[in-house]
């Protein structure tokens, strides 16, 4: 690990090339940053959680409409940066139709999927945060 | 020779191409970068001499002994400290106010109050609400005002014959204000509280001397001063330490001990359990000398050209706010801002994508961004290495940042 950072520290990503590949902020996250398809209150959800990224302070509240132990609907308001504001609602929208039990499998590598993003590892807390989240919603109110 | 022109020569770091642009590195309030004499010191000092200190009776330990009792003295004439015993070494800033929160704490009744301010790092807040909390005593805050500086007629109403300990930062670290340590230190000393002043981001920038301070306690971090990470200094009046019982325990800080009880060891060693940060003291040691070589009357006249320069230039861009004290006031090297639209670590990571180091976010300082009324912001901050053109590429990409995402 440490032999590996110190090597991208004289020739790698960071160093004399500009980086290839996909973008940090890829087209899904800059569209879903200017336009969120999930943002908003649920009036009448009966599952809530909220939680705060400590490092940054970032704050998402989800909200979710469970009937028949199946989400009907799912909204997210927050402070929060480009990349956890599009991965609270890819969230929202990949667990919408889906079961309680299915909407807990939802995880970081389905979220990355869809961002299609260069998400570094001190930015990973950002496409965490709001999975947390769901899984507190989930697991808490019936 | 402006003093960036003579000091990048110096910084190797500097060399760093970073997604492919060069190096602009404007993050050295949460840790400054390293002249060559400082890495090349420590590294002589681990290849050459080390070994343990005070207690070594051979070759190698009298040399670490006589570097890192060498460093101390440095200290002493760097920050105008009256003698050696009030210069004690700890890991950080951090470390020193949470020692001297425990150590005071120790003196702290149920009721006594331990005030303290709104713009403080987390550092000089949270050893002071575990304190209290310990003793059953009260932590209090003195507000700020709308321009960013302390609410000093408030703080007259705070300080009563309860206050035991006023502690503060001397330098904000968000908002660059300066606060008047002298005038509050001497409101402080009429009620008998001691003062503690947290210098993290003062001592690396502007001439000091402790003796027109007249505080009790002064503590800073190496690494914001071009030293290296993991050693700090607290400074404590003499008298002051004489009198406090040690609040941590170990080798080195004794004289003679028994199973059930010890004899402290003299000032300063008896605040300085364990095996000390000792390359870490040669390295402060060639830090210091470098910033003296330079002067520091210098280091603060060319870190306030470019804050002020920094300041000016992003007030004027669209939807930038900066936060803190007016451009003409005296501010320390730091300028916080947002964007409006954007989220201060995606403004990081956009300046980032530049090969400019910023820091985003609430700077360790949660009650003052609240006070601020702001999740975060984006600060700049600056050293005797940075250049007016640094700041320009700043203030050119900060222009484009709006239609960046
Ligand atoms: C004002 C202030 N106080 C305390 C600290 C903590 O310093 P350290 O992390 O070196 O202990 C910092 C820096 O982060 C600071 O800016």
């Amino acid at each position: 690990m440490t032999d590996e950072v110190m090597a991208r520290a004289v020739s790698g990503p960071g160093s004399s090339t500009s980086r290839r590949g996909p973008l940090l902020y890829s087209d899904v996250i800059r569209e879903r940053w200017r336009r969120p398809r999930f943002r908003g209150d649920l009036p009448g959800a009966s599952a809530v959680a909220e939680d705060v990224n400590p490092l940054c302070g970032d704050r998402v509240r989800l909200m979710l409409a469970l009937a028949d132990d199946r989400v009907a609907g799912a909204r997210f308001v927050g402070d929060s940066c480009a990349i956890c504001t599009a991965s609270a609602d890819v969230v929202a929208e990949l667990v919408v139709g889906r079961s309680r039990v299915e909407a807990l499998t939802v995880d970081a590598a389905d979220v990355l999927a869809v961002l299609q993003a260069d998400i570094r590892p001190t930015r990973m807390r950002c496409v965490t945060l709001p999975l947390s989240v769901l899984a507190a919603a989930l697991k808490g109110k019936r | 020779m402006r003093l960036d022109e003579r000091t990048r020569p110096d910084f190797p770091i500097l060399e760093r191409v970073v997604n492919g642009h060069p190096l602009v590195y404007l993050d050295s309030a949460a840790s400054s970068q390293r002249p060559r004499t400082v890495i090349e010191a420590m590294g002589q000092y681990y290849a050459r001499s080390h070994a343990n200190v005070h207690r070594s009776i051979h070759t190698l330990g009298e040399e670490a002994t006589e570097l890192y009792e060498a460093a101390r003295d440095r200290v002493q004439r760097f920050i105008g400290a009256g003698s050696r015993e009030e210069v004690v070494f700890t890991r950080g800033t951090t470390d020193g106010l949470s020692l001297l929160a425990e150590t005071l704490g120790r003196t702290l009744r149920a009721g006594d109050e331990v005030l303290i301010t709104e713009l403080e790092h987390h550092s000089n807040i949270i050893p002071w609400q575990l304190a209290t909390r310990d003793r059953g005593a009260v932590l209090k805050a003195v507000p700020l005002r709308d321009d960013g500086t302390l609410d000093l007629e408030a703080f007259e109403r705070l300080l009563t014959r309860r206050t035991r300990v006023v502690a503060f930062a001397h330098v904000s670290n968000v908002l660059g204000t300066i606060n008047p340590v002298a005038e509050m230190s001497a409101r402080a000393r009429q009620v008998g509280a001691f003062t503690v002043v947290d210098g993290a981001q003062a001592a690396p920038h502007l001439p000091l001397d402790i003796s027109l301070l007249g505080c009790d306690f002064y503590v800073f971090s190496a690494h914001k001063m071009l030293g290296p990470t993991g050693i700090g200094v607290l400074y404590g009046r003499r008298e002051v330490l004489e009198s406090l019982e040690p609040g941590r325990g170990g080798s080195e800080m004794i004289k003679e001990v028994w199973i059930d009880r010890a004899q402290w060891n003299d000032l300063p060693w008896r605040f300085e359990p364990g095996t000390p940060p000792i390359a870490e003291a040669v390295g402060l040691t060639a830090a210091i000398e470098y910033l003296e070589k330079l002067g520091m009357e210098r280091v603060l006249e060319h870190e306030r050209a470019l804050t002020r320069q920094a300041l000016e230039g992003l007030a004027a861009v669209p939807g930038v706010n900066v936060y803190g004290p007016p451009a003409r006031t005296d501010r320390g090297a730091v300028v916080a801002f947002t964007v409006a639209g954007l989220h201060p670590h995606d403004v990081a990571a956009l300046l980032d994508a530049e090969g400019i180091a910023v820091r985003a976010g609430h700077h360790c300082a949660m009650p003052l961004m609240r006070r601020l009324g702001v999740v975060g912001t984006s600060r700049a901050s600056f050293s005797v290495f940075n250049s007016p053109d640094e700041v320009g590429r700043l203030l050119a990409v900060v222009a484009e940042l709006r239609t960046a995402l």
